[in-house]
């Protein structure tokens, strides 16, 4: 389990990770740790795959992929596991999730892929169907981006509604 | 932006080492001070060239669960819902598709009670009437690439 130092930790390295000398000294001052400490937790969040990496995010990575769709899939209960894993074997997937049905919702696998256009999405869509052997599928095609972010961990106020703006 | 900066966002991004002085050991392998590798990142984040400097994390081994939640949202109704749907801070992703079902949105939380509870609570504050809850079962890829320019975090 994380403790509130782990938290704290991982708030700081997710938002606001110092561009400086010595940025684990300077998260290890905010929190109240030693630089060697902050740095040997955070090789072990590394090594136990809490903390996938470091890096930078930058703005319009995806120019050039103008059409996202994702493929929802009805897969017999049976054959789940064994499509996903197939369907997210081919590299033109990137993401791809088995989810819950839902009233009236019958599908149960979610895949995405990003291409040029939409007819690239449905060739892809053909091939994946054929490659699995799954003909009861659709495509969602997204037509605006409402947000987009990536999770503020361990928020104070993640389990509220945050400010809403007016206007 | 000139040459040394195209290469120092391409170190940034998928190089970036886990040592005591990062800035330093990029700044070796650049061939340029540590003081100067610092300055153009600096700069670089301060014209937003750079969205976001940090960890990437897996969501799932920090004990969070997903779930994604797909609306049928009224066209007049969009920016509407919108704004209050995106107004919490476990709302990561929202998109609108061209569906019955339109505004397709994913949440994280602790536990699955606490998700159940996030979900109704946008759903009653937002006015939504239809509403599917489709939680992540199993997770069979996530491409890191897409990831972190994203954003990281769909689940």
């Amino acid at each position: 389990m994380l403790s509130e130092i782990d938290k704290q930790i991982i708030r700081e390295i997710q938002s606001r990770f110092p561009i400086t000398e010595r940025p684990f000294a300077v998260i290890g001052e905010r929190v109240g740790l030693s630089e060697e400490e902050v740095f040997s937790r955070v090789q072990q969040y590394l090594k136990e795959g809490k903390l996938k990496r470091l890096g930078a995010a930058l703005k319009h990575q995806r120019v050039g992929y103008l059409a996202n769709a994702m493929i929802v899939w009805r897969v017999p209960e049976d054959r789940i596991d064994q499509v996903g894993e197939q369907l997210a074997s081919f590299e033109e997937v990137t993401h791809c999730y088995h989810r819950a049905t839902a009233p009236g919702w019958p599908f149960n696998v979610y895949c995405m892929v990003h291409k040029h256009t939409r007819e690239e999405c449905y060739e892809a869509a053909r091939r994946l169907s054929e490659a699995v052997g799954i003909k009861d599928y659709f495509l969602l095609f997204s037509t605006r981006e409402l947000k987009r972010t990536s999770m503020s961990y361990f928020h104070p106020k993640e389990k509220e509604k945050g400010d809403v703006q007016l206007g | 932006m000139d040459k040394v900066d195209r290469k120092l966002l391409n170190l940034v991004q998928w190089e970036f080492p886990v040592a005591v002085r990062p800035y330093a050991v990029m700044a070796e392998k650049m061939g340029l001070t540590e003081e100067e590798v610092l300055a153009r990142l600096t700069r670089l984040k301060e014209i937003g060239i750079i969205r976001r400097l940090g960890g990437i994390f897996n969501s799932r081994k920090l004990g969070y669960v997903g779930t994604l939640c797909a609306a049928k949202v009224p066209p007049g109704r969009v920016d509407e819902v919108a704004r209050i749907v995106n107004s919490y801070v476990a709302v990561t992703h929202n998109y609108i598709r061209e569906h019955e079902y339109n505004m397709w949105f994913t949440v994280l939380a602790l536990s699955w009670e606490e998700l159940d509870r996030i979900v109704a609570e946008i759903k009653e504050q937002a006015g939504i009437e239809h509403l599917l809850n489709l939680p992540a079962q199993r997770m069979f890829k996530v491409n890191v690439h897409f990831e972190v320019t994203e954003v990281q975090d769909a689940e």
